[in-house]
C-alpha cells in the first residue's frame, strides 16, 4: 500500500473547552500494540457513518482500511470512494471525534489512494442495508470486468423486479446512477460498480 | 414513492453522532484531507504535478459552469460529477506539487497568476455550445485515459497511486463523451453540423498534449513521455470518428505553450472568476 496522504491533527481546543465523554481515564490504558485496544479502536472507527448514505458505516463501504494502536496513539487509514468525494473531510472529522470520545489522545487519520477503492470491498451486510434503504447495491464484480462490458440486471429495491433501465449514469452523488423500474414505475438510485 | 412499504430511514429513528454536531470553532480543523503526506522528491516532480493538476483544475472549472445550463437536467448532473472527479485529481496533484516548497493546494489554485499556470491550451478553450464542450471533452478524456493508464507504472509512488484512482474515473468520462459524439453526429442536421464545427475549432489544440518537453527527459520513468501516447489516442479517435462518420479536421496546429506559462486568451478570464473570492477574502472559510 502506498501512502499518499497523511494528516495528523493534535486535537486542539482553540481556546475552548471541548466536552468529551471519557477524556481523563485514557492514561490508564495498556500500551503498545495491545490487540484488544486495536479491536476497540477499530470498532469505534468502524461505526462512523457515511454522511451521504447514512445507513452505511465506513466499514460496510470498505472505506476503512486499517487501524493501528500504540498506547493512546491511534492511526486510521481511510480511502476515498471517488477522487473528488466531498465526504472524506467529514468522515475524517467524524473518525477523529469518535476516537477522541473513546479516550484516544493522539489520532492520525491518513488518506490512502492505493490500492484504489472498488465496490468489491463493500460488505454483504452493506449491500443488504443499501437495498433496505432504497438504493440498488452494486452488481457483479468490478475486478472481473473485461474489455467487453456486460451489464448485469439491476434489481429494483422496492418491488424486486429486474425489469429496470438506466435513466442517467450520473446521479445524486458520484457513486450513484439513476434508474427507473418498469414494473412499479419508481425511479431509484443504483450504486455503480467501479 | 410507495410510502406504505418503505421503512423509515435509520437516522430518523436514532440520532447518531454526525459531523453536523461539530462546529468549526470548537475543533481546530486540520488542513483538508486531499493530498500528500509524501513530499515531492524534486522540483521537477513538483513541476510535472503542476502540469497534470492544472489541466484537471481548469477543465473542472470549465465544466462546472455548465451546471443549470446543460441541455437537460441529467447532463447538468453528469458534467457536475465529471467536474468533481477532475477537481479531486487536481487537488491530489496540486497538494503534491505544493509539498515541494510548502504551498497548499489553495495557494496554488487561487494565488498564482496566469503565467504561473501550466495548463494546456485545449482545456482553456471556451465551453462554446454543448457540441464544443463535448468535442473538447472527448479529446481531453481520451488523452487522460491513456496518460493515467501509463502513469500507473510511474516510478514515483504518489503519481502511480493518483493515476490508479483517476484512471477508473476518466474511463467513464471518455465513455460519456463518446456517447455524445455519436449522438450529435448521428442526430439532426443541426447537431451534426455543430459537432463538425466544434471538432474543427478544438482539434488544433490537441497537438500540444503530445509534445515532449525537456522536463520529461529529466524525469525519466517518473513521468509519461507525451509523444508515446499519440498512437493510442489516434486509434481511439479514428474508431469513434469512423462510427460517427466524421473526418479528422484538416489544417493548422496550435503552437500552445501552456507548459511554459503562455496561455490561451480565455485563461485570464477564467482565473479572474475562479480566484476573485479567495483573493478578496484571503483565508476565508465556509
Amino acid at each position: 500500500m502506498v501512502i499518499v496522504s497523511s494528516s495528523s491533527r493534535p486535537i486542539s481546543l482553540a481556546g475552548r473547552e471541548l466536552s468529551l465523554s471519557a477524556p481523563n481515564d485514557s492514561n490508564s490504558r495498556p500500551l503498545s500494540g495491545d490487540e484488544s485496544e486495536r479491536e476497540r479502536a477499530w470498532g469505534v472507527a468502524a461505526a462512523v457513518k457515511d454522511p451521504e448514505v447514512p445507513v452505511l458505516t465506513i466499514e460496510d463501504l470498505g472505506v476503512l482500511r486499517d487501524v493501528a494502536v500504540d498506547g493512546d496513539r491511534v492511526r486510521v487509514d481511510i480511502t476515498p470512494t471517488y477522487s473528488g468525494c466531498p465526504a472524506m473531510d467529514a468522515i475524517r472529522d467524524d473518525v477523529e471525534l469518535a476516537l477522541t470520545n473513546a479516550g484516544f489522545d493522539e489520532i492520525e487519520v491518513r488518506l490512502v489512494l492505493a490500492p484504489a477503492w472498488t465496490t468489491d470491498w463493500m460488505s454483504d451486510e452493506g449491500k443488504r442495508k443499501l437495498t433496505e434503504y432504497g438504493i440498488a447495491p452494486p452488481t457483479g464484480r468490478a475486478a472481473h470486468r473485461g474489455p467487453i462490458r456486460v451489464a448485469l440486471g439491476v434489481r429494483c429495491p422496492r418491488c424486486g423486479s429486474l425489469d429496470t433501465r438506466e435513466i442517467s449514469r450520473f446521479g445524486s452523488t458520484s457513486c450513484k446512477a439513476l434508474y427507473e423500474c418498469r414494473a412499479c414505475l419508481e425511479p431509484f438510485d443504483h450504486f455503480k460498480v467501479i | 414513492m410507495n410510502e406504505g412499504t418503505v421503512t423509515e430511514p435509520v437516522e430518523a429513528q436514532e440520532p447518531v453522532e454526525g459531523h453536523g454536531d461539530v462546529s468549526v470553532d470548537e475543533l481546530a480543523l486540520a488542513a483538508e484531507l486531499t493530498g500528500s503526506g509524501e513530499r515531492a522528491a524534486s522540483a521537477d516532480i513538483a513541476e510535472y504535478a503542476l502540469w497534470l493538476g492544472d489541466d484537471a483544475l481548469i477543465l473542472a472549472q470549465q465544466l462546472g459552469a455548465w451546471i443549470t445550463y446543460a441541455p437537460e437536467l441529467e447532463e447538468d448532473v453528469a458534467l457536475g460529477n465529471i467536474a468533481l472527479d477532475l477537481l479531486g485529481h487536481a487537488r491530489s496533484f496540486l497538494r503534491y506539487a505544493g509539498s515541494w516548497d510548502g504551498r497548499s493546494e489553495d495557494d496554488l489554485a487561487y494565488f498564482r497568476d496566469e503565467a504561473e499556470f501550466r495548463s494546456c491550451w485545449l482545456v482553456e478553450q471556451p465551453n462554446g455550445d454543448f457540441a464544443q464542450t463535448i468535442a473538447r471533452q472527448f479529446l481531453v478524456s481520451t488523452y487522460m485515459l491513456e496518460l493515467y493508464s501509463a502513469l500507473r507504472s510511474s516510478t514515483d509512488p504518489t503519481f502511480a497511486a493518483i493515476a490508479e484512482k483517476a484512471v477508473k474515473e476518466v474511463d467513464y468520462h471518455r465513455d460519456h463523451a463518446v456517447q455524445w459524439v455519436l449522438r450529435l453526429a448521428g442526430g439532426t442536421d443541426e447537431s451534426r453540423a455543430r459537432i463538425i464545427r466544434a471538432f474543427g475549432d478544438v482539434w488544433p489544440y490537441a497537438a500540444e498534449l503530445f509534445r515532449d518537453e525537456e522536463l520529461i527527459d529529466r524525469l525519466g520513468d517518473a513521468a509519461v513521455r507525451p509523444s508515446t501516447l499519440r498512437a493510442a489516442f489516434d486509434a481511439v479517435v479514428a474508431a469513434v470518428f469512423a462510427e460517427a462518420e466524421l473526418e479528422i479536421p484538416a489544417g493548422s496546429t496550435s503552437a500552445g505553450g501552456g507548459r511554459h506559462g503562455s496561455h490561451a486568451t480565455e485563461l485570464g478570464h477564467l482565473l479572474s472568476e475562479m480566484q476573485v473570492l479567495a483573493r478578496r477574502h484571503p483565508g476565508a472559510t465556509w
